[in-house]
């Protein structure tokens, strides 16, 4: 072996470079040890220690090399490789700025951009951490997620109660906002209306039939199915009240919901009675309203002309034998289609049933007039909303149309933003050539990006019946059915 | 927190944050609308009851904004040199030590070997067989520094007779202390024990103590803080790198040292021991940084950490909002540089309560302040800027004292908040020397290290049991 000690005088390198280098050195082949260190009390200490003769009189900006290696070559390359190494530039000279990475958390992003809202659709269980984050930050928050415990969503809707902020949902999927589409949105045009829906596709189907007779939407604010339940109280639909209550662009407020616990109905229509502006409550249920009506009602208090939804398609076939079979992607509408059917048919057998009205088994087999909604949670676990993924519901129309008990198909079509970019396509090429009518509700407005004319032309030249109006198309499929006569 | 705004303000979505689909943020990109979206993970498994819990309990927000509030109105100036015995009540046989309490059984390399060495610096033992044994059979006692509002580096290791810096915060009213720093090699608090180690300790108590006694009275009072804050404007992130800091203070020291009456030889002695030592500054920041920190402590509702430390075995962390209970989980071996031809395998697990710089908001969390150091991980200047960048997101706050030049003088991070730790996955990053595993070899290296997940997941279990 052998050992070579070098002295470079007031050659200074910081430590770390020289450690690197030491490292990287001690690496090359015959080599056993490099140091290459300036000349500290300590380094010379270690050196020594490490069997180096040093030299007197160094001082501590004196560069000292060290190398212990099999031959003289091999000490002599060394020197060499670590001559490159210290005139070596770093590679990544000029990339100073590595760019601020994105926010870690709500708070985080609330910390660095003026924003005032906030969207969350992390999954259910942890969904309240985040809501959580936004409410102390100060935002108002949509929550798209579903699952949210119900505890967590009473204490977020109290929180924001107190700090004078809105919660919307959980499993809020539809609003608008300042004419900004969230979730699941229909393209609104500006215009009067304020609304507090308590359900998605309900909203949807109203902002859609106001579009149709030409009247825009200010805000569409979602408060989730469980706000107007006893257990929650209403807090969201009364804080959203207040706030389009507080907006200037709003003239008219419409509240819809399916039927709320009675105290907190009585808590909504009091507190629309101190509102300075009118409120049109629309609730949902046997005996009520149904979706189009209030849509009226509402047209009515802005003083807007009404005139009845579009019909697209051909006339009615003659009436039929077999059974309803209802298909759909909207909880709400399947909901008000049952509402109809019920009142017509009488027995109505859903995987969604009305109450008092029979169940579906795990097949969801079809049993008389059957209704499925694609959209219940124990459908849409582990796979997209039929909104966004019509496959299942495809299927199970193949099979509607292919069964003789199956007298009449009516289904919905939603469109607005998240929503499939053509779900007319694939519908009309498996409604093709049957000889079972089908008649469909078309959710839509005329900005939406798949084309509200487009959509129902599709449909329609596949041989179904088309209506803007979920109400009117349930009626109309009834109308086709010999038994409902 | 907000307060209840009346009239409600107007809602608006121009600017969304968003956590979750980049579906639905795709879909308001698309609108015009500015999103922004959060870099969302699972929270850390197991957590996600108590983080709820956690996040739920409005006093939170403004428990953080008052942490931070109160580490940043902190002050902290040196006022006395005096031996631990004046200044702690400290007797023979009683000891202190960095990080959360251990039993000699439990305790590491590093940490034995100091309590070796403290016991012969005291006379109690005239070999270090004979202190060990003594150490083992219970016959003296030990805790933590932060027990007594201490803090000390590495081992952290304080007797009687030994020598400490004392700060107080006038704000507050609290005092801390921390040992003279002995240098770099082979020195106590990386547990050597060798006659030259216990040779120097004696010098410190016998010359450089009572003549910095005897400085600091005549110079009154010195703003640490504002030393710390130059300091990190001169290169110092205050962990690995003090040199400013240090030459800062001993300009102060250095007239009523020349005008002591002091020998000479011992004066220039002195002040040649601590030019010499880059890091003597660090036993002031690391004071200064507790009583930031001490000022923050028991806050309810607080999820902020108030004090990190190691023992060489656990590493231990404190939150505001349940008090001085530790939080401990297994330290980490760092990942860095070796000295000589030291490796991974001589390398001690983290110790020392130094990492109170970085709960304070610099040493790591300041590292953009600090590129001569980066290259301890093989790391680049963009990296250190990225490091800090990352630490903002961790912490309730900023330090508008302390600026960081190259980031346009934003303030330091400041406040880790538990709950952000375990929402983003991400650690704090801590600077930090490596002690050699074996008694009485000294320091190995230094680098970076994280403390364990475990410090965080006890911690939000405890604040989720005194959440309101």
């Amino acid at each position: 072996m052998t050992r070579t000690v070098q002295v470079r005088r007031g050659a200074y390198q910081d430590s770390v470079s020289l450690m690197l280098i030491s490292r990287e050195l001690s690496d090359r082949p015959g080599v056993a040890t490099v140091q290459v260190a300036m000349a500290t009390a300590l380094n010379l200490d270690l050196l020594s220690g490490l069997g180096f003769d040093l030299p007197e009189g160094t001082s501590p900006n004196d560069m000292v090399i060290a190398i212990d290696a099999a031959d003289p070559t091999a000490a002599e390359a060394t020197v060499a490789a670590l001559d490159e190494a210290l005139s070596r530039r770093p590679a990544t000279a000029g990339a100073l700025d590595p760019g601020a990475p994105p926010p870690a958390t709500i708070g985080a992003a609330a910390r660095r951009v003026d924003a005032s809202f906030a969207l969350i659709s992390t999954p259910g269980r942890t969904a309240t951490i985040d809501a959580a984050d936004a409410l102390a930050a100060g935002l108002d928050v949509m929550i798209f997620s579903d699952n949210v415990a119900l505890a967590h969503e009473v204490a977020l809707k109290r929180w924001a109660d107190d700090a004078g902020l809105l919660v919307m949902g959980p499993d809020c999927g539809t609003a608008v906002v300042g004419g900004v589409g969230l979730g699941f949105a229909n393209v609104v045009r500006p215009g009067p209306v304020g609304i507090v829906a308590a359900s998605g596709t309900g909203a949807q189907q109203l902002m859609s039939l106001l579009d149709g007779v030409g009247l825009g939407v200010t805000h569409c604010l979602g408060v989730g199915g469980r706000d107007l339940s006893a257990d929650v109280g209403g807090r969201s639909t009364l804080a959203a009240m207040d706030r389009l209550d507080a907006d200037a662009d709003v003239d008219t407020i419409v509240v819809i919901s399916k039927p709320p616990a009675p105290e907190v109905a009585e808590r909504v229509t009091s507190h629309a009675r101190t509102l300075g502006k009118p409120v049109v409550i629309g609730y949902l249920g046997v005996g009520r309203p149904d979706l189009t009506e209030t849509a009226r009602r509402v047209a009515e208090a802005t003083g807007t002309t009404w005139q009845p939804p579009r019909r697209w398609g051909a006339d009615a076939p003659a009436p039929r034998g077999g059974y309803l079979r209802g298909l759909f992607v909207g909880g709400t509408l399947c909901d008000e289609a049952m509402i109809l059917a019920a009142a017509t048919v009488g027995r109505v057998a859903s995987n969604i049933p009305l109450a008092g009205q029979p169940g579906l088994d795990a097949a969801l087999t079809s049993v008389g007039h059957t209704f499925i909604d694609f959209g219940d949670d124990q459908l849409t676990s582990g796979r997209p909303h039929p909104m966004i993924d019509p496959s299942l519901r495809l299927e199970r129309l193949r099979r509607e149309l292919a069964d003789p008990a199956c007298g009449v198909v009516l289904l919905d079509v939603v469109l607005g933003h998240g929503a499939h970019q053509d779900p007319a396509t694939d519908l009309a090429a498996t409604i093709h050539g049957s000889s079972t009518p089908v008649v469909a509700s078309l959710v839509g407005t005329r900005d939406d990006p798949q084309g509200l004319s487009d959509q129902a032309a599709r449909l329609v030249e596949a041989g179904a019946i088309v209506h803007a109006s979920n109400a009117a198309a349930t009626r109309e499929a009834l109308s086709l059915l010999e038994v409902a006569r | 927190m907000s307060t209840r705004q009346d009239p409600p303000r107007p809602l608006s979505a121009r600017t969304v944050v968003t956590a979750g689909a980049q579906l639905l943020a795709d879909a308001l990109t698309t609108q015009g609308v500015s999103t922004v979206p959060v870099t969302w993970a699972p929270p850390v498994a197991g957590t996600e009851e108590a983080l709820t819990t956690v996040m739920l309990d409005r006093r939170r927000a403004a428990a953080n904004a008052e942490a931070v509030r109160r580490m940043t109105s902190a002050r902290a100036a040196l006022v006395d040199v005096r031996p631990a015995a004046d200044a702690l009540g400290l007797q023979p046989g009683q000891f202190l030590h960095a990080g959360p309490p251990v039993t000699w059984e439990r305790a590491s390399g590093p940490l034995r070997g100091a309590l070796i060495g403290a016991v012969l610096f005291e006379g109690l033992a005239a070999t270090s067989e004979e202190a060990e044994s003594q150490l083992a059979s219970g016959r003296y006692s030990w805790e933590p520094c932060h027990a007594r509002g201490a803090v000390g580096p590495m081992a952290g290791v304080v007797s009687s007779s030994m020598w400490m810096l004392e700060l107080v915060d006038e704000v507050h009213g609290n005092t801390s202390w921390c040992s003279l720093n002995e240098g770099l090699g082979k020195v106590l608090r990386y547990g050597a024990y060798s006659p030259d180690v216990i040779e120097r300790l004696r010098w410190m108590t016998g010359v450089l103590g009572p003549a910095l006694q005897q400085a600091t009275r005549a110079h009154g009072p010195i703003d640490i803080i504002a030393i710390i804050a130059q300091m990190v404007q001169m290169g110092d992130e205050g962990h690995n790198r003090n040199r400013a800091g240090t030459l800062m203070l001993l300009k102060e020291w250095l007239p009523d040292l020349i005008t002591s009456g002091r020998d000479p030889d011992d004066v220039a002695e002195v002040v040649r021991f601590i030019s010499g030592n880059d890091h003597f500054f660090l036993n002031l920041v690391m004071p200064a940084c507790k009583l930031m920190t001490v000022a923050a402590a028991d806050i309810p509702g607080s999820s902020v950490v108030t004090a990190m430390a190691r023992n060489g075995t656990d590493f231990g962390i404190q939150v505001s909002g349940t008090g001085d209970r530790w939080y401990v989980g297994p330290a980490q071996i760092a990942d860095g540089l070796y000295l000589g031809t030291f490796g991974p395998d001589d390398a001690n697990p983290d110790i020392g309560d130094s990492a109170i710089a970085e709960t304070a908001g610099i040493g790591g969390f300041a590292m953009a302040t600090a590129p001569a150091i980066v290259r301890f991980v093989g790391g680049t200047v963009p990296d250190a800027l990225a490091t800090t960048l990352r630490m903002y997101d961790l912490c309730a706050g900023e330090n508008p004292g302390w600026a960081i030049p190259i980031m346009e003088f934003r303030g330091t991070p400041t406040g880790i908040d538990v709950t952000s730790v375990l929402r983003s996955g991400q650690l704090p990053q801590i600077n930090t020397g490596m002690a050699g595993k074996v008694a009485g070899t000294g320091q190995v290296g230094a680098g970076l290290v994280s403390p364990p997940m475990e410090c965080f997941i006890g911690a939000v279990e405890g604040l989720a049991s005194a959440a309101r």
